[in-house]
């Protein structure tokens, strides 16, 4: 290693530059990270912060610039270069092994053996000191895949660790756990802190930068538009992020002026051991938001709803008319449309183009003798990914290549397309940068001003109070309270979702696991 | 990002005027390969390039690239179907008996095999989408169960064909019949894949199951739908064979399902589904045969051939793969 100082960075990327063809990601960026500092990464998706990760942990090789390791110029040709400079990655994809154990997984590739033989207790051992470092307390011989999502990636950061990792890097870690996960990591963050471990963090979570954060480094469109304390106040991050003003985050508007009507009635409806006897009602023109813990049953409830899982009791009408259980395909015709809430797995064919994802729902509806209405159908695609601002090279790319906020807007797009008057969402704007999210919100406001109903499942507290008209807040399968107006706040919504919790406790945390 | 292999053939004017002649060579890697293949051939033996060759290379790659077509639904909708060498027996064989045995008129022989073929397919694909059946066990299992019926159905012996089956071995208007039924069974899968509902729908299905179900597409339909198919395709190959030898041999188009399999991935098509071209799909069953054809005219031993073929689909697929990864930053 070379000529390696004491108060130098742990990591720099100086003066960095990435370009993919003619298209630059990355443009003259600076970024240090140091030792017990968290370095925020802040920006849109798009705005190259997955780049720059990259670079630093050896995927990518920069352009232009150089790469400093404890003041030392250095190259990362490749992820072992860059484990071998003590810099470990936390991935929002697990690099997990569901099926072997907890130990297996910790020391994976480098299993302690004896003779050519697994030598089993010298794994344990060696796995339970790395998890110690971390308190994390787990059996060490019990598969991965059995463990909720927070404490699989504790178990990854207890294995990069025991890598003698210096620096982690932290790609949206908190995207996928609850507030008590949360703040278990940050916790761990904490302690890592005080170790002197250096941290890149990102989160689309403005109010984590304050709490976790050190120093913040905002990207725009590949270019380093701040370097700013983590106290800033929020609004000043958003500017820098979107470089204009968002005045308000969640711009709820009721402009709905059309005849009273029930479009969705929902009684009685039960599933075994996950929704017990739920029943409500969405009028034209309202949004009506779902809140609760994860494992609330909330996603259960909307996926019965939208005809994607069967249930034992009760009905479902729109319009006045019963949807069978269980067929998506009536949900469809009755003017049903579902934003399911992982829309990698449950929304988008990845492979597929902007064009085709949009068209799936109408492929029947609009065909002739059996016969796809080709240019109609593109024709029709190309209008609404227009007017909900798809930005995309064109209607042919691969909707893989396109940001978690564009991507959202495909399956929204389908859904209007498809003429869907009663929308029900499942956590909407998860993983959408800030500017995509306030135009998902104003496209809900558009749907609900048009006559439509809208059914919101959200974990983020902020976004059902401020989107919803009314708020139905669920625990353990059953609806525990209903909130509207003035009684909608933060602590109530809390208070009502966290209702019988103790006794369910332990299913939750079952529950949650991937 | 290159053009998307996935979807439709025709890009807009605008998109292929911008990706131009080096996607083109990118995106049809095996079709390079086939011209490159023939010239090598044509330099090493006078005898490659003659009308008779040709023809002979169009016969023998019939077989292959219809089952091949069959299987080409079957991997875009994202299942493998490895039944289809003994569909295509027991097809050809049930079609041959209703014709000697039970005395039905030729032209409908020939339905009843293609009618058996569909039945076989969709057993296949009902076991699949409501029995959960893994494609590759529901289909192992059916070439088990075809196999065997082939052999009670025939007592162990060939079986002659009826006139119809037996034109499709003959020629007409001095073209081999083969190659026409080659021809129109390649464009009618095209049509079905680009043009219709339930085609693309397969690309749906196999790009992402879920997500196809959760916009209304009726997934466990179009999956039977399919495997009959890929079971008609597969009637017709067997038909084809048999019409060549006017008998259908209860042994026949054994260990075909894997060269129909090797066509489809030598035309880019990805095993994990929702990928995958019926135009690909007939430049692998030609490099196929175009290899064995040339191999011959070198006098190489068949022994050797399997070696070769084998080697030709993990280079194919191989660079396949660096491809990919190359056009993905």
């Amino acid at each position: 290693m070379s000529t390696p100082s004491a108060d130098a960075p742990l990591l720099t990327l100086e003066n960095v530059s990435k370009s993919f063809g003619p298209v630059r990601v990355i443009d003259d960026v600076t970024v240090h990270v140091r030792r017990g500092h968290v370095q925020v990464l802040l920006g849109e998706n798009g705005a190259g912060k997955s780049t720059l990760i990259k670079m630093m942990s050896g995927i990518y090789q920069p352009d232009g610039g150089r790469i400093l390791v404890d003041g030392g110029p250095v190259v990362l040709d490749g992820v072992r270069a860059a484990e071998s400079h003590g810099i470990a990655t936390i991935h929002q994809e697990l690099n997990l092994v569901p099926t072997m154990s907890v130990a297996e997984n910790v020391l994976m590739g480098r299993l302690p053996s004896r003779a050519g033989l697994l030598d089993k207790r010298a794994m344990r051992t060696t796995a339970r000191r790395a998890l110690d470092r971390i308190g994390l307390d787990v059996d060490v011989d019990q598969p991965v895949g059995e463990l909720g999502v927070a404490r699989q990636q504790l178990v990854e950061i207890a294995k990069a660790l025991s890598l003698d990792a210096r620096m982690l890097i932290l790609d949206e870690p908190t995207a996928a756990l609850t507030h008590g996960e949360i703040d278990a990591l940050f916790g761990v963050v904490e302690d890592l802190r005080a170790d002197g471990v250096g941290m890149v963090f990102i989160s689309h979570h403005l109010e984590e930068i304050a709490r976790i954060g050190d120093d913040v480094s905002v990207l725009r469109d590949g270019s380093l538009v701040a370097e700013v304390p983590a106290s800033t106040d929020e609004d000043e991050l958003v500017r820098h992020m979107v470089g204009r003003d968002i005045a308000d985050h969640h711009p709820r508007r009721r402009e709905y002026t059309g005849p009273d009507e029930v479009l969705l009635d929902v009684q009685h409806l039960s599933r075994h051991g996950v929704v017990d006897d739920i029943s409500f009602q969405v009028r034209a023109g309202e949004v009506l938001g779902i809140a609760g813990l994860v494992g609330a049953g909330r996603t259960e409830l909307l996926r019965a709803v939208a005809g994607a899982d069967p249930y034992d009791a009760g009905t479902v009408t729109v319009r006045g008319g019963a949807l069978p259980a269980k067929d998506v395909g009536s949900a469809i015709a009755a003017g049903v449309g579902h934003v399911p809430e992982d829309r990698k797995s449950q929304g988008l064919v990845l492979g597929a183009s902007v064009n085709e994802n949009i068209g799936y729902a109408t492929l029947r509806s609009t065909a002739r003798l059996g016969l796809v209405d080709r240019p109609g159908q593109r024709r029709r695609a190309q209008d609404v990914a227009d007017r909900l601002r798809i930005r995309m090279r064109d209607i042919d790319q691969t909707a893989r290549d396109l940001s978690g906020g564009n991507q959202q807007k495909i399956v929204f797009a389908r859904w209007v397309l498809a003429g869907s008057q009663v929308l029900l969402l499942d956590e909407p704007t998860r993983g959408v940068d800030v500017g995509a999210r306030v135009e998902i919100y104003e496209f809900i406001n558009a749907i609900t001003a048009d006559g439509g109903a809208v059914v919101m499942v959200s974990s983020d507290l902020p976004e059902v109070l401020g989107m919803s008209d009314r708020i139905l807040v669920m625990s353990g399968g059953h609806v525990a309270g209903e909130l509207e107006g003035e009684d909608a706040t933060e602590d109530r919504v809390m208070a009502l979702a966290v209702r019988d919790v103790d006794r369910d406790a332990e299913d939750h945390s079952e529950g949650t696991s991937a | 990002m290159s053009t998307p292999t996935t979807s439709t053939p025709s890009p807009t004017p605008a998109s292929r005027l911008r990706t131009g002649a080096g996607t083109f060579l990118a995106n049809n890697g095996a079709l390079v390969g086939l011209v490159a293949l023939c010239l090598a051939l044509f330099i090493a033996t006078p005898n490659f390039l003659t009308g008779p060759n040709l023809l002979n290379i169009g016969i023998q790659a019939s077989t292959i690239a219809v089952l091949a077509f069959g299987m080409t639904f079957v991997i875009v909708a994202g299942g493998i179907d490895l039944s289809v060498g003994s569909v295509a027996a027991l097809s050809a064989m049930a079609s041959a008996w209703v014709y000697s045995a039970a005395g039905l008129p030729g032209g409908l022989s020939l339905l009843a095999g293609l009618a058996t073929g569909a039945a076989l397919g969709a057993i296949s694909g009902i076991a699949i989408a409501f029995g959960r059946l893994p494609s590759f066990i529901a289909t192992l299992a059916m070439l088990s169960v075809a196999r065997g019926l082939t052999l009670v159905l025939s007592d162990g012996r060939p079986i002659a064909t009826s006139p119809a089956v037996s034109f499709l071995g003959g020629t007409l208007f001095g073209i081999p019949v083969p190659i026409l039924v080659l021809a129109v069974a390649g464009l009618v899968a095209a049509f079905i894949l680009n043009r219709t509902v339930v085609g693309r729908s397969m690309y749906a299905v196999g790009g992402n199951a879920e997500a196809a179900r959760l916009s209304g597409i009726p997934v466990k339909r179009v999956l039977v739908t399919v495997f009959a198919l890929a079971g008609v395709y597969a009637a017709l190959a067997g038909m084809l064979l048999a019409g060549r030898l006017n008998s259908a041999q209860p042994q026949a188009a054994a260990g075909y399902e894997l060269d129909a399999i090797a066509a489809v991935v030598i035309g880019g098509a990805s095993l994990a589904g929702g990928v995958g071209r019926v135009s690909g799909t007939l430049v692998g069953a030609l490099i196929l045969a175009v290899i064995r054809n040339g191999l011959n005219l070198l006098n190489v031993s068949s022994f050797w051939q399997q070696v070769v073929i084998g080697l030709v689909i993990a280079v194919a697929v191989g660079i396949d793969v660096l491809r990919r990864k190359n056009t993905r930053h």
